[in-house]
């Protein structure tokens, strides 16, 4: 957080994907609410971390915060340039700014095109000319993700899952953008190897000042590389703060619970902790529960939680809740109040 | 350990190899462990480390004709390399019993829960139809799935991914098993949903006395569940122990590799060490150590002897064994240099 101006502000978000009623008609009869009005920002050089469970919309918003899928409503806001009322034609430049890193490094990679014409492909569309010519760039770019510059003409299939990711991180990184959405950019890879990609995403924002949107599903991942973290419930944001606020004393009861469910790499202290065990799963977000969206499964919801929807609201500097009742007492006050392993799976 | 120490699964040297256009693979080599009743053994590793071939191979479920099995497999007494298919397929589903990564596709697409669930039971016993689909309602209650009689009449792709997962373990253990072979049973799944079926392992196991083989990649998961580690790499056994001696005790480098790349959630870390370089090809193995080619501490090891001889399981306290050629006591200084594990 080196600057005071966010370099992305994104303010009530919607991504929704009509559902038609079948036959001739196709009546719009309903949405999934993928994404229904988020708000965030993100600083220069700073990584915001985008968590949840599958489903709940985290991905969808890091695609439509870059308008790689056209948001529903809202208002996006990037290095000073209104993104959500510019012309498609007009965004085309602005790409150079903001890149994306996907999941699974087998789809996300042309097989028909050589590692050479995938990462310099960037300067081909937006007609960049680099200095010392797109080859020798292109070569630098590989020896700087820690690939083989020798190999800049063989194709995606002789390489490594990791080294495939090498590959979608320095097209990425090619034209310098000032920021990075990476979508579950280690999920696909072995412990080893995410290390080793995780190292380098970060020795990257050192190197070039990038921020990233790092949306991912695994809570330890996300607090290893994260600056703040927002965590996410059925196209919502139910708690965002600093990363150490988020993880040592969250106070939505979402939170709580996700982070008591991560089993811990250390027998002594998985054994001995208390654990939230949540019950049923997460509803369907076609027809989100009114009121709270996570009053289906909180074990501390009362009367207002289903009439009234919470608002994501600052209860000290930098830490958001949208919660009634959010916790007060820290990890372990909740997992005494937390009801024993239940059987009352009211979704499916 | 409230359960008896009696070895139900005895596995001896199993090896299996494929042969394939580009080569023979060796996809595993010389594994040998024992399953007590009542316990858990994780078998730890990453993607093409052979941890799951080898519990395919002890399922006689690798009976294809490039599949080579060789070794002794030992279940209850009985031999199950080289036995009669036909002696191997009746204990599978009744005394031994699977459960697998993605339930979606190891569940029929076409059949009703309720019918899978019936012929698992008819397939081994005599049972009225009427009985069976009873058994079916009970062990589908008592894995937590809810309104029971209306989901038996449900397809698979009515069903959420954790209670498919709870059908699958309402299957496997239908006809009450001794041994439960569990293949990445949570990866699919979201953290709170893993945790509800690691819950469910847990309590089924205390409940049947059931032995289990967990095989992951997910280091949390054997810290909750396991009694006993084997950390597998390039289809060998690099080391075998009880869990805490895994955790604090580790004595082989790809031990230590695995345990510094993981962020932990309970704490801040500062900077990842992993493990550089990639798996081996299982293919063209390294003559000497499998881990050699990745491994930072070989040149502390004389005469090049990682890269030429393969180290054997060594026993490094009771019950302990690791396959490295570092004395024991450049693995201590080591480890208290790097940080790794943990005193206690």
């Amino acid at each position: 957080m080196s600057e005071s101006t966010p370099i992305l502000r994104v303010r009530d978000l919607q991504k929704y994907f009509p559902i038609n009623s079948r036959g001739f008609s196709r009546r719009h009869i309903g949405d999934v609410k993928a994404v229904d009005g988020i708000s965030l920002e993100v600083m220069p050089g700073e990584t915001l971390g985008l968590v949840g469970e599958s489903g709940c919309g985290k991905s969808t918003a890091g695609r439509a915060m870059l308008r790689l899928l056209e948001p529903t409503g809202g208002e996006i806001e990037f290095a000073g340039h209104d993104v959500m009322r510019m012309k498609k034609r007009d965004l085309v430049p602005l790409r150079r700014e903001m890149q994306m890193i996907f999941q699974d490094p087998y789809s996300s990679l042309n097989p028909r095109q050589t590692i050479g014409s995938i990462i310099g492909a960037p300067f081909d569309i937006q007609g960049v000319k680099p200095e010392g010519g797109v080859q020798k760039t292109v070569q630098e770019l590989m020896e700087r993700v820690g690939l083989n510059p020798e190999h800049f003409n063989r194709y995606p299939s002789e390489f490594s899952g990791g080294q495939r990711q090498r590959i979608g991180i320095a097209r990425a990184i090619a034209l310098k953008p000032k920021l990075i959405v990476c979508d579950e950019p280690v999920s696909a890879l072995d412990v080893s190897i995410q290390a080793q990609v995780l190292n380098l995403l970060e020795d990257i924002q050192d190197e070039f000042g990038i921020a990233y949107v790092f949306v991912a599903h695994d809570l330890s991942v996300v607090r290893h590389i994260s600056d703040r973290v927002a965590v996410m419930y059925l196209g919502k944001i139910m708690e965002s703060a600093p990363r150490e606020l988020l993880y040592t004393a969250p106070v939505h009861p979402y939170t709580h619970a996700l982070l008591s469910a991560v089993p811990i790499a250390d027998p002594d202290r998985e054994r001995a902790r208390e654990r939230i065990i949540l019950t049923g799963d997460l509803p369907s977000p076609s027809n989100p529960p009114a009121g709270c969206v996570f009053n289906t499964r909180c074990w501390k919801a009362q009367d207002r939680c289903f009439s009234e929807a919470p608002v994501l609201r600052e209860i000290s500097a930098g830490h958001k809740v949208a919660c009634h009742f959010p916790e007060t007492g820290g990890l372990n006050a909740a997992a005494m109040t937390a009801p024993a392993t239940g059987s009352d799976f009211s979704e499916n | 350990m409230t359960q008896t120490n009696e070895v139900l699964l005895s596995v001896r040297n199993l090896s299996v190899s494929f042969t394939t256009e580009d080569g023979e693979v060796n996809a595993v080599s010389n594994v040998s462990y024992d399953v007590r009743r009542g316990q858990t053994l994780a078998i730890v590793g990453e993607s093409g480390s052979g941890k799951s071939v080898s519990s395919l191979a002890i399922m006689g479920l690798l009976s294809g004709k490039s599949a080579h099995v060789s070794g002794e497999v030992e279940f209850d007494g009985q031999q199950l390399v080289g036995a009669d298919p036909e002696d191997v397929r009746k204990l599978r589903g009744s005394r031994i019993a699977m459960i697998f990564q993605d339930p979606l596709s190891a569940l029929h697409p076409y059949y009703k829960i309720g019918d899978q669930l019936i012929e698992a039971v008819q397939v081994h016993n005599k049972v009225s139809d009427a009985d069976a689909r009873k058994r079916a309602a009970e062990m589908l209650d008592r894995v937590g799935i809810p309104s029971v009689e209306q989901r038996l009449d449900e397809y698979p792709h009515q069903l959420s991914g954790g209670m498919r997962q709870r059908v699958m373990i309402a299957m496997a253990l239908i006809n009450d098993p001794e041994l439960l072979i569990a293949d990445e049973p949570t990866t699919a799944l979201d953290v709170t949903v893993q945790a509800q079926i690691l819950d469910l392992l847990r309590d089924l196991q205390k409940e049947f006395g059931t032995a289990i083989v967990l095989i992951t990649h997910d280091l949390g998961v054997v810290a909750d569940l396991a009694d006993d580690v084997m950390v597998m790499y390039g289809g060998s056994a690099v080391e075998q122990a009880p869990v805490r001696e895994i955790f604090y005790q580790p004595q082989m480098p790809y031990t230590w590799g695995l345990l510094a790349s993981i962020p932990q959630v309970h704490v801040d870390s500062t900077r990842l060490d992993p493990i550089p370089g990639n798996p081996p090809s299982l293919i063209n193995m390294p003559t000497g150590c499998v881990f050699a080619p990745r491994c930072t501490y070989k040149n502390q090891v004389p005469n090049n002897l990682c890269a030429t001889t393969k180290p054997d399981l060594e026993t490094t306290s009771s019950g302990h064994s690791a396959r490295c050629h570092l004395t024991a006591a450049q693995r201590d200084a080591i480890r208290l240099e790097k940080n790794i594990g943990r005193s206690n």
